[in-house]
């Protein structure tokens, strides 16, 4: 799990610039950042596997397709586990689930976190302090712990509501970070000209401020997407993963459990492990390097 | 000041008050018949277990008795320390079963949490705009701090407990002694620590170290780093003051770290089988033991808040605007 402070490590977008040059310009920087490159290459190539790899690698994942612990041949690529399961074909159906919860987890996260932060940044006040509260109660109570309880009690079993509650759970940082943007936006000349010619708060915050933040917003979605993922991977581990499906932290889960460890069985709990790893570094890596390509402060260095 | 810490503890008042009361609803949000589905779930042989689970959920529940009154009864329970009886480890009562458990995860966290910080934030220090020493401590940083703490776990329990045979691979000590005040016994309670403590301290060690890097980077682009270079101060002492500043959000960002690690050190006694409270949590959900569940949230939220408290108070130490009245915390 990440412990890169996400306020500190995502500048700020300097607003106010006019946006068809800022979009070229960010254009000609993005394709000359070697950070963003690889990261997205890495990222690119785990999403093919995701979305492409359940239809060429054409086997069941929870079937017992052949003979229990093979190491890795031609005919099984990563082995096969204790049971006999192919671990090619669950590492291909597991990144899918990855993707999954990363995108429904952090995507729902990344939606209250906005609606918080721009509704607290912009309207101040007794709006303020009540949401920024709330904010500070759910950011102080530890996430997994929430949903360890949740997830117990109603036996979460599909990918999808393991996301749901995820996305309900881990919005806290955004949300502050995105109200702090806002503030600072609030103020500027333009939002006070719309709100002279009698342009409505939610206008107003679709067209003037969240268009000035969107490369901020969209850097606070990637890092909520790494973090729903690596959650996700915590609570499977736990064994409160989805029941119905595959997924890397599964894997983990079931190696573990079945002492993959004290059998030697290194194919079964280094690939989940190596995949997890990399789409979540990947995307740290890419969000610095769009940090750069955003903020002219960080590009000569 | 006192202004400061009364916003804090209001905050962290409120948080132990929604946590309850999420500890409280939760059971009764679940469809159906939450004693009878319970029971069944718990699958236990024990004929007395059964019968005493079934009259400690319908007492504790009081579902005859109005939504108000059980709430308040819930209260009352928790006040006098009453979290119900565990099922696993039937019939203790589950705080006694967690005490047993906390020195263990305290052990375990308390070290590796303060070592990564210090020597993550010394790491990142020396790494910002040093071209060398940043484009090895930059990858290597982002490589750990993306990595699942189980997963390192694994990795270091196969390699140096398995594949190497160096340390033990499993358990809190020795299954061959009891618990004593003996050199053996801390010897081997040493021996089985190094490995978990390891897995915290290395996952961790990497975000400190990139948050570090970044601030002193955003600290020596500051006016003041500027008018020190300008006025001819040696670079010793531009980095010193720049580090002074930098300190002051990574402290912040262990309050907000604390949940983050919290979860990796449950995960990471989970490989070990570790005898803390991570494990408590595995058994507890192997075995349907709801009770324990509930109880090990509300300790761990606990436990969040009073370090969250402890980091408030040496933010305030550290930096005299909080002192002042001024605004310097933002936590």
């Amino acid at each position: 799990m990440t412990t890169t402070d996400p306020v500190s490590t995502t500048t700020a977008p300097d607003p106010g610039t006019p946006p068809v040059s800022v979009r070229r310009e960010a254009l000609y920087f993005a394709v000359r950042n070697g950070k963003l490159l690889v990261g997205a290459t890495i990222v690119g190539i785990f999403l093919l596997v995701g979305i492409i790899g359940p239809f060429f690698y054409d086997q069941s994942p929870m079937a017992y397709v052949g003979q229990p612990m093979l190491p890795p041949s031609a005919e099984y690529p990563f082995g096969t586990n204790t049971f006999g399961q192919d671990i090619l074909a669950q590492f291909v159906y597991g990144v899918r689930s990855t993707f999954e919860v990363g995108l429904l987890g952090g995507g729902l996260a990344a939606i209250i976190g906005m609606l918080v932060g721009f509704v607290a940044g912009y309207r101040g006040g007794l709006v303020d302090e009540i949401l920024n509260m709330f904010t500070n109660v759910v950011l102080v109570i530890p996430t997994l712990a929430v949903l360890l309880i949740i997830n117990a009690y109603l036996g979460i079993r599909s990918v999808a509501m393991q996301a749901l509650l995820i996305g309900l759970t881990s919005w806290p940082w955004a949300a502050r970070a995105i109200r702090a943007q806002t503030f600072s936006l609030r103020g500027r000349d333009f939002v006070d000209l719309a709100r002279l010619s009698g342009v409505r708060t939610g206008r107003i915050i679709l067209r003037e401020i969240a268009p000035n933040m969107s490369s901020y917003l969209f850097m606070t979605f990637i890092l909520l997407f790494g973090g729903s993922i690596l959650i996700a991977s915590s609570l499977d581990f736990i064994g409160l993963g989805p029941t119905d499906g595959v997924s890397l932290g599964l894997m983990l889960n079931h190696a573990n459990q079945w002492s993959a460890l004290m059998l030697g069985l290194w194919w079964w709990f280094v690939p989940p492990g190596i995949g997890i790893t990399a789409i979540v570094g990947a995307l740290y890596v890419a969000n610095v390097g769009l940090d750069e390509v955003f903020n002219p402060k960080l590009r000569e260095l | 000041m006192r202004q400061y810490f009364g916003r804090k503890l209001f905050i962290y008042g409120l948080t132990f008050f929604v946590a309850v009361t999420v500890n409280w609803l939760i059971p009764r949000f679940m469809p159906g018949d939450p004693v009878a589905s319970m029971v069944a779930r718990a699958s236990i042989s024990q004929p007395e277990a059964v019968a005493a689970m079934q009259a400690y959920y319908t007492d504790l529940f009081g579902l005859d008795q109005s939504l108000i009154s059980q709430y308040f009864n819930f209260w009352a329970a928790l006040v006098t320390g009453d979290f119900g009886i565990s099922i696993w480890a039937y019939p203790k009562p589950v705080a006694d079963v967690i005490l047993g458990a906390v020195p263990y995860t305290l052990g375990l966290m308390i070290p590796a949490i303060l070592l990564s910080w210090l020597v993550g934030n010394w790491a990142g220090a020396l790494a910002a705009r040093r071209k060398l020493l940043d484009n090895t401590v930059l990858p290597v940083g982002y490589i750990l701090t993306a990595t699942p703490y189980m997963w390192i776990a694994i990795l270091l329990c196969w390699g140096f407990g398995v594949v190497l045979g160096v340390l033990p691979v499993a358990g809190g000590y020795s299954f061959a002694l009891q618990p004593s005040w003996s050199w053996e016994f801390i010897g081997s309670l040493a021996q089985h620590w190094v490995l978990p403590f390891a897995s915290l301290f290395l996952v961790a060690l990497g975000g400190w170290a990139i948050g570090m890097r970044n601030m002193i980077i955003y600290e020596l682009e500051a006016d003041y780093s500027n008018y020190l270079a300008a006025l001819g101060a040696p670079h010793r002492l531009i980095r010193r003051y720049a580090f002074r500043n930098a300190v002051l959000p990574q402290i912040t960002g262990l309050a907000l770290q604390l949940g983050v690690l919290v979860a990796g050190a449950l995960v990471t006694e989970i490989v070990f089988s570790y005898p803390g409270i991570g494990s408590l949590i595995l058994k507890a959900i192997q075995n349907k033991d709801f009770f324990l569940i509930q109880g090990t949230f509300l300790f761990i939220v606990l436990g969040v808040l009073i370090a969250n408290f402890i980091i408030d108070v040496v933010y305030v130490v550290v930096d005299p605007r909080t002192r002042a009245g001024m605004a310097g915390a933002s936590t």
